[in-house]
């Protein structure tokens, strides 16, 4: 009875196969995905993907330079950070520089240039949320400028070094080596 | 029955802090200068006896609360409206007139507020903030020595913002989730909420909750020592729901969550953690996230570190490698007695606190007490927890309050006939693995305190938590003394 409503012809075959196909492969695939939302485009996703990785990913085009990046820093960040990069205590702006050694003393001072391990990190700090009072206001040769004035003021790069996608990975942080997995817990106490 | 003038000023004594540089000791005394004001902000609040939990009708006409309640009908029998008091009325609030029988009046008109309800005049716990320097990267604390249950009242929720409380309008806030996925998606949350959704019950803690008491016992209330953890009922997507949707591409082992606020908060995420069980939240206790808590949407990841709960999430990215951001490089770091630091702490392990009774309460005399409290932990459910009234000599079972729920506060019992005599009350918890929680000594044996220059360290501390009883009653923190 059933074979009636099938048509017999070869061709006729070949589009049910192929219709039969079609469906044993889209049930499972359905299935699985409901397919809410939609596909962003390339120039969505760049618009909000700032973030910046250690091995320099995601790093923008542009470059900056520390002289350039005085006259940015102390029109943006000294009123926080103080023209000596050492915090400005009411404002609650973080000292930026200084520490160095200092993390095992006992009385450890955590900058920039004692205790971050990547500079990329700086990059992408102050680009998604600084300054603090217009956050995400600089552009990206800002964003490096600034970011080269921080670095040559803790002594990590040269007055004259330019600052860009290929040479902010490659300074060197003097505690990239200062962090551990973590192993707890650290205290025996199971029962 | 005194009143406030008559009543002898309470002096509420810290610990010295002229050892400290001047820059610590200027951090420290800011701190203890605003807990003072709290505290003395409070005791305006409360009834003259301030016999811990327990209302006395005795006091209460010369509370604050009553003199205004006295107010409000002296204002409504001259013919004002009683919404002028309002503005006296608690946070959360309405002020309304009290009247001397309510059984021969008629009660409010209903639905008059409009249809979302107050509470009620007379309650005026709040959330405290930490006096940091900027009003919007600072914290809030959740008032433990006044909470019942498990669960936290949204409203009193603790907070932690790095650039204040953004507002969003749900219908033009997107997740984005691209990267290495197969096929990158950005949903509305009209189209989150299409899901399959899951409702469970978990705490969320900041990693720096109890952080003031590594080196000793340095902050006065419950609130302060121990509000940066609050349990909700969380609805929202399985995060594993959405990383099936778009496919996650061969090598990926890290997400980066991103929020929609000023500070553009990031935190990497192991991919594993996402498959478990994380989820996109956009509910919270049966309605909508507070904004607070990340209105319309937050990442919740139970049982870590409440700072990788990103709030506000705008866009996942699918990686091979962690991102290594400023708040889990520079921040939420823990530096070890070795001189490195910890990276991706996540685990909030087990803890409890005794919050009644508990700092700068007073118990009004000898007699019966229910102690009660606490305990939670990032790895399960709570097995059990204990107590002990003479500094951890002698340990006793309290009574758990079911349901006993994985990465939920778990509220504990213990019957206590106090005999007047000094008293050193501690809790600790051993959760489903068997892990007891330790004491402070015992952590600070394990990790040294030389990782901050005032506090010794800052994140982690689940050591057990101490409260002396004095003969009068009054308790005060007493860690590290037993």
């Amino acid at each position: 009875m059933l074979m009636r409503f099938f048509p017999t012809s070869a061709i006729g075959t070949c589009v049910w196969l192929a219709i039969f196909a079609a469906v044993a492969l889209s049930v499972p695939a359905s299935a699985q995905t409901f397919d809410f939302g939609t596909a962003p485009t390339a120039a969505e996703i760049a618009a909000i993907n700032i973030d910046a990785m250690p091995d320099g990913r995601g790093l923008p085009a542009g470059k900056g330079t520390p002289s350039e990046g005085k006259a940015i820093y102390v029109d943006n960040c000294a009123a926080c950070h103080g023209t000596d990069l050492q915090g400005v205590k009411d404002a609650g702006g973080a000292p930026l520089v200084g520490g160095r050694g200092s993390l095992m003393s006992g009385s450890p001072k955590k900058t920039i240039e004692s205790y971050w391990p990547y500079a990329t990190t700086v990059f992408d700090y102050v680009k998604r949320a600084m300054p603090f009072n217009a956050p995400g206001s600089l552009n990206d040769n800002q964003v490096y400028a600034v970011t080269a004035y921080i670095l040559y003021r803790g002594d990590l790069i040269g007055e004259g070094d330019i600052i860009n996608a290929k040479t902010l990975p490659r300074v060197d942080m003097p505690n990239k080596n200062g962090f551990i997995a973590d192993p707890r817990p650290d205290v025996n106490t199971y029962r | 029955m005194t009143t406030k003038s008559q009543r002898p000023e309470v002096v509420h004594d810290y610990p010295d802090t002229s050892a400290y540089d001047p820059k610590t000791r200027r951090m420290m005394d800011t701190m203890i200068a605003a807990e003072r004001r709290f505290l003395a902000e409070r005791e305006l609040e409360e009834c003259e006896c301030k016999d811990g939990m327990f209302p006395n009708p005795a006091a209460s006409v010369t509370s604050r609360r009553g003199f205004m309640a006295g107010t409000a009908i002296a204002m409504a029998t001259a013919g004002a409206l009683p919404r002028l008091a309002s503005a006296a009325a608690p946070p959360g609030a309405v002020e309304y007139a009290v009247p001397e029988d309510p059984t021969k009046v008629q009660g409010r008109p209903i639905a008059q507020d409009g249809g979302y309800g107050t509470r009620s005049q007379f309650e005026t716990e709040v959330r405290w903030r930490f006096p940091t320097k900027t009003l919007e990267s600072s914290w809030t604390m959740t008032p433990l020595d006044k909470s019942r249950g498990m669960v936290t009242p949204s409203g009193l929720h603790f907070e932690r913002h790095h650039g204040g409380i953004p507002t969003i309008d749900p219908a033009r806030h997107t997740l984005t989730v691209h990267g290495m996925a197969k096929r990158p998606k950005k949903y509305t949350m009209a189209d989150l909420m299409r899901f399959p959704s899951v409702t469970r019950f978990h705490f969320i803690e900041c990693s720096g909750n109890t952080f003031t008491e590594w080196k000793q016992a340095m902050m006065k209330t419950v609130q302060v020592t121990h509000g940066l953890t609050s349990t909700s009922e969380w609805t929202g997507v399985p995060l594993s729901t959405i990383l099936s949707e778009v496919g996650i591409k061969d090598g990926a082992a890290w997400i980066l969550a991103e929020g929609a606020d000023a500070a553009v908060m990031t935190r990497s995420i192991p991919i594993d953690k996402c498959w478990s069980d994380a989820m996109l939240v956009y509910a919270q206790n049966g309605e909508a996230l507070r904004p607070e808590q990340g209105y319309p949407l937050r990442l919740l990841l139970p049982g870590w570190e409440g700072n990788t709960h990103i709030k506000w999430l705008r866009r996942l990215e699918i990686s091979d490698k962690p991102f290594m951001t400023r708040e889990e490089t520079s921040k939420y770091t823990d530096q070890v007695k070795i001189g490195l630091a910890r990276q991706f702490t996540f685990t909030m392990e087990a803890k409890s606190v005794i919050t009644f009774p508990s700092g700068e309460m007073k118990l009004p005399g000898p007699g019966f007490y229910e102690v009660t409290g606490i305990a939670w932990s990032g790895r399960g459910k709570i097995q059990r927890v204990e107590i002990s009234t003479d500094g951890g000599k002698i340990w006793h079972l309290a009574a758990l309050q079911g349901p006993v729920l994985p990465i939920s506060h778990t509220r504990f019992r213990f019957p206590w006939k106090w005999d007047g005599t000094p008293a050193m009350l501690q809790s600790r918890c051993i959760d489903e693995t068997g892990y007891v929680q330790p004491t402070i000594q015992d952590l600070v044996a394990a990790r040294g305190v030389d990782g901050h220059p005032k506090f010794g360290s800052i994140y982690h501390n689940n050591g057990v938590q101490t409260w002396l009883i004095n003969p009068d009653g009054s308790v005060v923190n007493g860690n590290h003394q037993a």
